[in-house]
């Protein structure tokens, strides 16, 4: 056992830390910093800003102009990324997309379509829940029927992250009635500018619309948009749900969080002293710091365990779970440390308005839109129960 | 010992519960938050009509209850559905300017005719009852009134503001607070607006010298803190008995979310994991439930034992609050998070109740304080 990081790897944060320094726009850190939402625009500007480097793509490989990283590599871009408070890049297009094309897409989709998740000329979004299918995604009704060289779809996807935005979006849909529910689904791509796609948004307990309903009627999609074999779709999302997982536990964000935490706890005051110097409210840090601690372990060991070909199994669900639960409490003691400034609902300052006079502190306006957001952490990517589901099945064996 | 409402407070009630059910929805609260109001002068006017308000005052004020169980019937009942009209100004001015022996205000506040708001929180303050930087300074017949007042509930809605400031003693001192009836519209007095993350209404109250006479103070000089620690005490009543019925609300619409959504071909309520997770919630709602009968049944005791039922119902309230607003919410999967369902409201409401008049921490803390030697 040895916890150090390699001199190469060492070697490797320095030079990380370093192009972020120089590179990543103050404002954009600053509005990441303060929890503030980002628009269309910013996070193209980082995701060009990255591609420029060449980092765009972590987990990609190089032919497809990936930075090939290995899982040490991964986890210290991740955490210096968090620190130095950058965007998150889009994982739709980057990290559920693209490993699905090069696994099991056509020649001519891989050209067609890597290269522009790169370049930024497509947004995806994932279009798989719908109002009947959730955790029971496999219940999906969106149905594609073949006519002549087209697939015709109709439907209706939800929650889907960031719709308003995307020019793509990767579905799952109904292929087959006559088989076993998993067997009878097809995997699309499917152009969002296509007559018969209307998007209208869902505004969530934030007071923002980061999801969308995606209704589908008689949407004609070119046979050559189908990824794989028809009615092999659920292979592919399963597949894709793999990949989902990886940097599931998020300690970066968390570490990130809880330095801002930290930051605040000092500047806050109550009683007349600092809210660091309250024992409970300390206390409350302390005890989800020690967590961390421990939490950032259980990442690395799971993930050099991945790094040496075993590919991330059901131990993600454990990291899942955890590593949730961590960021809402984190989200949650921002919130209690901003007192009774929590209260306002400052709509043009959350959204990074800069002629907005802020009431409270820096963090006033965030504090408690973030921690109604974060609560989707335990809902999506498999709910924290499907999570115990599969320890209970998988590692338990029960 | 007996557990059971008067015959008036249980018609009270039932009264209140039925108009709110026809009147007041979900869909209706969002209308008008959306369309800018802080609240509907109709509604407001028509619970002052079935004694609402009135129930708020005892006797002697002109109202017919006033006791901590009037408070619990007529909050839960509000907070059940989810109501943002300024009820707890009433409670929290109102009750002041009460005890101050200022009757023909209090009969246009319980009449639904006039509404009086308390600025006392300032922005360096967060709970702190007694952290008072305003200051009050005596000229002559009039007193000069400058400072800061922030989140002060129904403060651009009212037309008269309680407003407290220091006459003496250091920032922090109980002594030395006096309170002062501030017309809001006067010079000086500027208000302004903002609407919280729940769809109630604050605001933020500067004084920049406020020209009031002497007989604006209520009661004796530099010696209201007690007043104000009364008066917080029944509004924390009345806001407990509210997170109770939002409690309630949320519970109820989570028991029938749980038998109609269908997942893996069954309700998702047969799911044992939610099972057993909906009985805890069922427990600790049943424990909030018996704090807020403790502190209603309390609130006239002396000081110490008030106090100490004040500080355990607000904590034990925030807890269950934030359990049952994750736990819902968690339940419910993705429309648990959405606006335009009637959880969304039930659990920012419950999550925002912490937020005043002192945390889950801050009472834990001034328990321990007020711990009987
Ligand atoms: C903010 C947000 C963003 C999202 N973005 C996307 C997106 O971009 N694309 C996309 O396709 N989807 C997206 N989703 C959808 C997400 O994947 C689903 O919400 C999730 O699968 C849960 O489904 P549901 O909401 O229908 O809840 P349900 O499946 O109805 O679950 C309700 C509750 O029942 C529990 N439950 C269900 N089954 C069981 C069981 N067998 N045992 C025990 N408990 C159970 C759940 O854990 C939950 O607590 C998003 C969701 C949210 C909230």
């Amino acid at each position: 056992m040895d916890l150090n990081f390699t001199a190469d790897e060492q070697a490797f944060r320095v030079e990380v830390r370093g192009w972020l320094n120089h590179t990543l726009p103050y404002d954009l850190s600053e509005r990441v910093r303060l929890g503030k939402r980002l628009g269309k625009f910013d996070i193209e500007l980082w995701h060009s800003l990255l591609n420029e480097r060449g980092w765009l793509a972590p987990n990609w490989p190089r032919q497809y102009g990936g930075c090939d990283w290995n899982a040490a590599q991964r986890h210290i871009y991740e955490e210096e990324a968090c620190l130095a408070h950058a965007p998150r890049t889009l994982p739709f297009g980057l990290n559920m997309l693209a490993p699905v094309l090069m696994a099991f897409g056509s020649e001519l989709q891989r050209q067609k379509f890597l290269p522009r998740i790169l370049t930024g000329q497509d947004w995806w979004c994932q279009g798989y829940s719908e109002p009947g299918a959730g955790s029971d995604l496999a219940a999906l009704k969106t149905r594609a029927v073949r006519e002549g060289d087209d697939y015709v779809v109709n439907g209706q996807k939800t929650w889907t992250t960031l719709g308003q935005y995307a020019n793509w979006i990767f579905c799952l849909v109904r292929t087959n009635l006559d088989v076993k529910k998993q067997e009878g689904i097809s995997f699309l791509l499917m152009d969002m500018n296509a007559p018969g796609v209307t998007v209208r948004p869902i505004v969530l307990l934030d007071g923002q619309a980061e999801v969308n309903e995606v209704f589908f009627d008689n949407v004609r999609v070119p046979v050559e948009n189908l990824v794989g074999e028809v009615d092999k779709g659920w292979t592919y999302a399963k597949y894709l749900l793999t990949h989902e997982r990886t940097n599931i536990a998020g300690t970066g964000f968390s570490n990130a969080a809880l330095e801002t935490l930290k930051h605040v706890a000092d500047q806050v005051h109550s009683g007349g002293k600092p809210l660091s110097q309250n024992l409970l409210f300390a206390a409350r840090v302390a005890q989800v710091e020690i967590d961390l601690m421990a939490m950032a372990t259980t990442n690395l060991r799971m993930v050099s365990a991945a790094a040496q070909g075993q590919a991330p199994g059901p131990e993600s669900s454990m990291l899942k779970v955890k590593g949730t639960v961590i960021r809402q409490e984190l989200t949650s003691l921002l919130r209690r440390a901003m007192g009774p400034d929590a209260m306002p609902f400052q709509l043009d300052c959350l959204q990074g308005g800069d002629n907005a006079e802020a009431m409270g502190p820096d963090h006033a306006a965030a504090a408690a839109p973030n921690y109604f957001n974060m609560r989707k952490l335990s809902i999506f990517g498999g709910s924290n129960e499907v999570q115990r589901t599969i320890i209970t099945k998988n590692i338990l064996g029960f | 010992m007996d557990f059971n409402l008067t015959e008036e407070q249980n018609m009270l009630r039932d009264t209140l519960g039925r108009f709110l059910g026809d009147r007041y929805s979900h869909k209706s609260r969002q209308k008008l938050i959306a369309s800018g109001e802080a609240y509907d002068q109709e509604i407001f006017s028509g619970l002052a009509g079935l004694g609402v308000l009135g129930a708020l005052f005892d006797a002697d004020h002109g109202g017919f209850g006033g006791a901590g169980f009037d408070l619990s019937v007529v909050f839960e009942e509000l907070g059940r559905a989810g109501v943002i009209e300024p009820f707890l100004p009433a409670v929290l001015a109102g009750g002041l300017i009460a005890e101050a022996g200022r009757t023909n205000v209090v009969d246009e506040i319980i009449a639904g005719t006039h509404v009086a708001a308390l600025a006392h929180g300032e922005p360096g303050s967060r709970y702190d009852l007694s952290h008072v930087e305003s200051s009050a300074v005596l000229d002559g017949a009039e007193i000069i009134l400058t400072g800061r007042k922030t989140h002060v509930l129904n403060g651009a809605q009212a037309q008269t503001l309680v407003v407290s400031a220091r006459e003496s003693g250091e920032v922090r001192d109980e002594e030395g607070i006096s309170l002062f009836l501030v017309f809001a519209g006067g010079e000086g007095v500027t208000v302004v607006n903002h609407v919280n993350v729940d769809g109630t209404s604050g605001a933020t109250v500067t004084l920049e010298s406020v020209r009031v006479s002497v007989s604006a103070r209520l009661g004796a000089a530099g010696a209201a803190f007690s007043s104000l620690e009364t008066a917080v005490a029944r509004c924390l009543t009345a806001l407990c008995a509210e997170a109770l019925g939002a409690m309630e609300a949320a519970k109820a619409l989570t028991i029938e979310y749980l038998k109609d959504r269908k997942q893996f071909g069954i309700p998702i309520g047969k799911f044992q994991a939610l099972q057993h997770r909906m009985a805890d919630m069922l427990i600790e709602i049943e424990q909030a439930r018996s704090a807020v009968i403790n502190l209603a049944g309390n609130l006239d005791q002396p000081r110490a034992i008030r106090e100490r039922h004040v500080s355990a119902t607000k904590n034990l309230i925030g807890r269950v609050g934030a359990m049952v607003a994750e736990e819902c919410t968690q339940m419910h999967g993705g429309i648990g998070m959405t606006h335009e369902y009637a959880l969304s409201h039930f659990s920012r409401r419950l999550t925002m109740i912490d937020h005043m008049f002192g945390d889950v921490d801050y009472h834990l803390e001034r328990f321990i304080a007020l711990r009987v030697r």
